[in-house]
């Protein structure tokens, strides 16, 4: 589906991507881990769009995207979901999945002077799937408030909710488990679960909780100081002593193991 | 004051109300929509008014024309020539954001008003154009009522086109862009494009703002066009009025100008030896007033809201 080839990116002096490349399978969930400042985050933006690596190239579906801008990939298939949350705070959260949906004739100014008819029955229809997304995601008792009052959590479901309001090929999810509980956690992984087995979305995210990682995440790839160090299924990836090393700094082990 | 000339001094205030509530109106599309931070409205409000003075006046070897057109055309004139100066403009700092826009802004602004002071042969320099006449001239409509209510139809126009506009799917993206740019951009759209286009109308409402202007009060000179008058008192009307709620900025128009003029009225009553320094204390009273504002309703009297949703049958 998405294949990174041979990706480097510095800033300045510091090289923060060292020639990566790996493929993303059509229909798999794959994982990104390494230990922070590994170049994941870095990596991903090159991915999504937000800058261009300064060599190598990144291929969606046989095609060269790289350096295309963010906007541009959405309509080829390609999201993208924020570390922080990225909500659109002064707008409720219906608003905020009404936003999404591509060719909406209401976007152009004239139409919506003229033919208001036409767009108050396409936003009709618009709302309608906002009213599944929030259904799916089990957040319809805060859909007319305004996002900027929901949780943490909640905010994450919502991102989510955007990449379900297109008609996403591959998703990328920028640590969708990050400073979320332990039940909205499950609700986000079996959110992920189904939209992989029921629309065929493909997935690429970045995480620190290696339980949901070994829960969703097949292959996993992991960075260590701009470098991919290892791939492979996550029983592996535990057993494999450069990653311990790069975790835990020379010769330490046990935080990969089963308790991580 | 006798009854008539109250009257008179109403429907003058009104009239001036009104010219701000579109120039206000014309602010809320760039910053109340979309978060652009133009402190740059005087220069649009300039070259609406002097785009329809040139075009509507008589011929006068003092400056280019006037083509002595009808008031209509001068008006479209205006809003069209603010909309290009905005394109223009729009392009070239379309990379800036917040405070960096705003100087880019103010400094064109400024840029503009020299141009109109020192470009004798198009708009006649400082000593400016007069003569501009109200519409329907020979007609009972030709009085300051009649024009009053001209004024007011328009503020009704560009209320309601904004009102639509706020609502739509296009509307909806704006504030998406204000509220987070990266996510906007994640949902496929571009920001580039749509912040354009908020720019350009926002400038074309100020542009016939300026043309509404011109023809209210005859007489045009650069010096109507500083900072205070042109920019700041129409920031302090959206402020205070309510960001992002087109009738906030219709009624911070009003509330604003009202202070304005009574603090005028006031400081005409101080013997002269006080009265300069009187003129510099009602700029400060605004500023008093803003800080007020800001402090005890940060999102002024008449809070944005977000519109009701198009579709009225909700499963709730």
């Amino acid at each position: 589906m998405i294949r990174i080839e041979n990706v480097s990116k510095s800033f300045g002096g510091l090289q923060a991507v060292k020639d990566v490349s790996f493929e993303v399978a059509q229909g798999s969930i794959t994982g990104l881990i390494g230990p922070n400042g590994a170049g994941k985050s870095t990596l991903f933006n090159i991915v999504a769009g937000l800058f261009p690596p300064t060599s190598g190239r990144i291929v969606l579906d046989g095609q060269d995207i790289t350096g295309l801008p963010t906007h541009e990939l959405f309509h080829r298939g390609l999201v993208r979901t924020f570390q922080i949350p990225h909500e659109f705070s002064q707008m409720t959260v219906r608003e905020n999945l009404m936003v999404v949906p591509p060719d909406q004739s209401g976007e152009n100014l004239f139409n919506s002077w003229l033919r208001w008819g036409q767009v108050r029955k396409e936003d009709a229809r618009v709302l309608e799937r906002v009213d599944e997304v929030l259904d799916f995601l089990e957040i319809s008792h805060v859909a007319d408030e305004l996002a900027g009052n929901l949780s943490g959590g909640q905010k994450k479901l919502l991102d989510l909710g955007r990449t379900m309001m297109t008609d996403a090929k591959m998703v990328l999810l920028d640590e969708p488990g990050a400073g979320v509980n332990r039940t909205l956690l499950g609700k986000i992984r079996e959110a992920i679960r189904r939209l992989n087995t029921e629309r065929g979305y493909t997935f690429c995210l970045i995480e620190h909780d290696m339980d949901l990682i070994s829960q969703l995440c097949d292959p996993v790839h992991v960075m260590a100081n701009g470098e991919l160090i290892a791939s492979g299924p996550m029983e592996e990836i535990r057993q494999n002593a450069e990653v311990r090393e790069a975790y835990l700094g020379g010769g330490a082990s046990g935080q990969m193991g089963e308790d991580a | 004051m006798e009854l008539a000339s109250l009257f008179a001094y109403l429907v003058s205030f009104l009239t001036f109300a009104g010219i701000y509530a579109v120039l206000a109106m014309g602010l809320n599309t760039q910053w109340g929509f979309t978060g652009q931070f133009n402190i740059g409205i005087a220069g649009f409000f300039a070259v609406g008014a002097y785009t329809s003075a040139i075009l509507t006046t008589p011929e006068s070897p003092a400056y280019l024309g006037g083509l002595g057109m009808p008031f209509a055309v001068g008006l479209v004139g205006a809003t069209l020539a603010s909309a290009l100066i905005g394109l223009v403009i729009g392009r070239i700092t379309a990379k800036l954001r917040t405070d960096y826009l705003a100087i880019a802004t103010i400094g064109i602004a400024e840029m503009i008003r020299l141009f109109i002071k020192n470009e004798d042969w198009l708009t006649n320099g400082v000593r400016g154009i007069a003569g501009i006449e109200r519409p329907f001239a020979g007609t009972p409509l030709d009085t300051p009522f009649g024009y009053l209510l001209v004024v007011v139809a328009f503020v009704v126009l560009v209320y309601f086109l904004l009102e639509r506009a706020y609502a739509s799917p296009w509307g909806r993206v704006l504030r998406a862009i204000r509220e987070n740019e990266p996510a906007t951009a994640a949902a496929g759209k571009s920001i580039a494009r749509f912040r354009l286009q908020a720019f350009v109308l926002g400038a074309a409402i100020m542009g016939l703002g300026g043309g509404l202007y011109a023809h209210f009060f005859g007489f045009l000179s650069p010096e109507a066009f500083m900072p205070l008058y042109g920019t700041f008192l129409v920031w302090v009307m959206l402020i205070a009025g309510g960001s992002g709620n087109n009738r906030g900025a219709i009624l911070g128009a009003v509330v604003v100008w009202g202070v304005w003029t009574l603090t005028e009225l006031t400081t005409d009553l101080l013997p002269t030896e006080y009265a300069t320094q009187a003129a510099a204390l009602r700029v400060l009273l605004i500023g008093v007033l803003l800080q007020v504002i800001l402090v005890t309703r940060p999102q002024g009297i008449l809070p944005e809201k977000p519109p009701k949703l198009m579709a009225t049958k909700h499963k709730d």
